[in-house]
């Protein structure tokens, strides 16, 4: 049964559909549209979706195919290796007009997935399921499908987390009071030593209540933690001072390097323009006959 | 004028994923259209799309960039283009083509922008994102096109005033703060933090110096060309000198002969006048090598930095080990 597919969402997909949903008409409730990605063995991982303009009716659904597959073409031309996996919708549950819809995504590829982002924060949460179109029901008698959820969990490269650290320093600001920037290099190693050190405390105190006997020791937890003392590369103070110093000494140089090619950039601008005016006051001074 | 270019979460999120998903398939360059809104002095860009990579067909792409935009103005997304993005990999952006691009957007769409992406800095975790544009002066130089010495020196145009950098401030939506609280949640964060912390530093420090000695070298060669090209140049100026001198002398000699002088020699087709190598590339070289050398000290002080951390847990480890003994 393929009931065992896991589905990995990157966070730029739930971007898109969120922005989707704050740009919809006003008289639609949800937004839907097309999920693409890529399918390897049990696991759909989802890297980019598209919107695609819809209005529901009591009875009935419209959807704009030929625009969904227009946006398809488009996307295949950008990313080849995105293929259709699914599609989206806003809110929180499964309405019966979904089942009409999956069945049209169902032609155009094997096995879609549905996922649903609840962008109108129904449980105070913006949660997000995905479902699979299942079917049930004593073979040979009435059969029918239903949607079942399936496992669904967020993934992001590590560029993509560089990104989102960058983005969460803004969700407490309110909007455009004080607008955030790129932070300069230092700040951000700064703020991960920060971190390393939080680590540090958190693991430290539970060492001492393990070592108290207030907390259960957990064998797992102590190899980790004996694999970890471990990797500290073992030298003496001399070696370490040594090592220290010449690669400071490395960095230094290179700094220096840079600076003087910049005074040299500056130095060769000045001297080429002073020269190509030299030139052209000596053409001048040609008498003409 | 621009002074602040605001950009949206999900522009900087399509950005990184356009840019590295075509980094890791082999293409160094990727380049994108920038969409969303002007006001007053701040551009608010909201939106963007990939183009195609860049074949042969460049009608396919004006066909493929008209029916995005129409289809993304069914979706109440803004469809009105301010500006363009590309990808880059340790500052290496600056090049004719850019400039030129650059160019036709601004004459097109006064505002317009170009973002630059390093996708080489933000795999080590720092996001890289700057905005750029052309400046009064090499408005001026590129649209009469003339990269001659002189016509640069006449509008003093040096490689650091070739571009204008604008700040950028990112900015979300109420709903995309819920979202980010979401992710928060979802997303283990803690895993992004142990790259800043890496003290391997000769591996990227490496390829940025080799990129900026392969510079520096094409700039001498440049440099070389402009001072050969200088020395022709005079030593035709003293050719010229002595002909006209030697003419004039004849022509003396003839009128005491009480003969016609000889008749004025159009100069130009005795010598011709040697066509000057373009400023261009010097300045474009220049305006490179100064990135990268810039680079390459703030990623010399940040390793720097943490090589003088590692010093305190060192001497740490050292008193803690001579106090356990």
């Amino acid at each position: 049964m393929a009931v065992n597919i896991r589905v990995k969402v990157h966070p730029v997909v739930l971007f898109q559909i969120t922005d989707s949903y704050e740009r919809r008409n006003i008289d639609s409730d949800r937004v839907i549209g097309t999920l693409v990605g890529s399918v390897d063995k049990q696991c759909v991982e989802v890297t980019n979706c598209f919107s695609i303009p819809h209005k529901e009716h009591t009875d009935r659904v419209e959807a704009d195919i030929m625009y969904a597959q227009e946006m398809f073409d488009l996307n295949k031309k950008v990313s080849p290796q995105e293929n259709l996996v699914g599609w989206f919708a806003t809110g929180n549950e499964v309405t019966n007009h979904s089942a009409l819809i999956h069945d049209y995504y169902a032609r155009e590829t094997k096995d879609p997935i549905h996922l649903t982002l609840d962008t109108t924060l129904e449980n105070g949460r913006m949660t997000m399921k995905a479902y699979v179109f299942v079917p049930l029901g004593v073979p040979g008698a009435t059969t029918g499908s239903m949607f079942t959820p399936v496992p669904v969990e967020v993934v992001a490269s590590e560029p993509e987390i560089a990104g989102l650290d960058l983005l969460h320093k803004s969700k407490h600001q309110k909007l455009l009071t004080r607008p955030i920037e790129p932070l300069p290099d230092l700040t951000k190693i700064s703020e991960a030593a920060a971190k390393l050190e939080d680590f540090l405390d958190v693991l430290i105190r539970y060492v001492g209540s393990v070592c108290d006997g207030s907390h259960q020791a957990d064998n797992v937890i102590g190899r980790q933690l004996w694999d970890l003392v471990q990797s500290v590369p073992k030298m003496d103070s001399e070696e370490f001072e040594r090592m220290l110093n010449s690669n400071v000494r490395d960095l230094l140089m290179v700094i220096y390097l840079s600076q003087m090619t910049k005074t040299q950039l500056k130095l060769n601008e000045k001297l080429s323009m002073h020269s190509a005016a030299n030139i052209k006051e000596m053409a001048k001074l040609i008498p003409s006959d | 004028k621009i002074e602040l270019v605001q950009i949206d979460g999900l522009v900087l999120m399509k950005l990184i994923k356009h840019c590295h998903e075509a980094e890791r398939s082999g293409s160094l360059f990727v380049q994108g259209a920038l969409l969303g809104l002007v006001s007053e002095s701040r551009l608010e860009v909201t939106h963007c799309f990939p183009f195609m990579a860049l074949g042969d067909d460049s009608q396919d792409d004006d066909e493929f960039q008209l029916t995005m935009l129409r289809r993304l103005r069914q979706m109440n997304i803004d469809h009105q283009q301010v500006g363009w993005y590309q990808s880059s990999q340790f500052a290496n952006f600056l090049s004719l083509t850019l400039l030129e691009s650059q160019f036709s957007y601004q004459t097109s769409i006064e505002e317009s922008i170009c973002l630059v992406f390093d996708t080489a800095k933000t795999a080590q975790g720092f996001v890289s994102l700057k905005a750029y544009r052309l400046t009064g002066e090499t408005l001026k130089l590129v649209k009469e096109g003339d990269y001659s010495a002189d016509n640069v020196k006449e509008n003093n145009i040096s490689y650091e005033s070739l571009l204008t950098e604008v700040p950028i401030v990112i900015k979300n939506s109420y709903l995309m703060n819920a979202l980010l609280l979401e992710l928060q949640e979802q997303l283990p964060l803690q895993v992004g933090g142990s790259q800043f912390l890496d003290l391997g530093t000769s591996g990227t420090l490496e390829t940025q110096l080799r990129v900026m000695m392969d510079s520096l070298d094409e700039l001498n060669s440049e440099c070389l060309k402009f001072n050969k090209h200088q020395q022709i140049v005079l030593k035709q100026i003293q050719e010229k000198n002595k002909y006209i001198q030697k003419r004039a002398q004849e022509n003396k000699q003839r009128i005491d002969r009480k003969e016609d002088p000889l008749p004025a020699e159009d100069l130009n087709k005795l010598f011709k006048p040697i066509p000057p190598p373009s400023r261009m590339n010097p300045l474009i070289l220049s305006g490179t090598i100064q990135n990268t050398s810039e680079e390459v000290s703030e990623f010399c002080s940040q390793s720097m930095a943490k090589l003088f951390i590692t010093e305190p847990l060192q001497a740490a480890k050292a008193s803690a080990a001579s106090s356990s003994q």
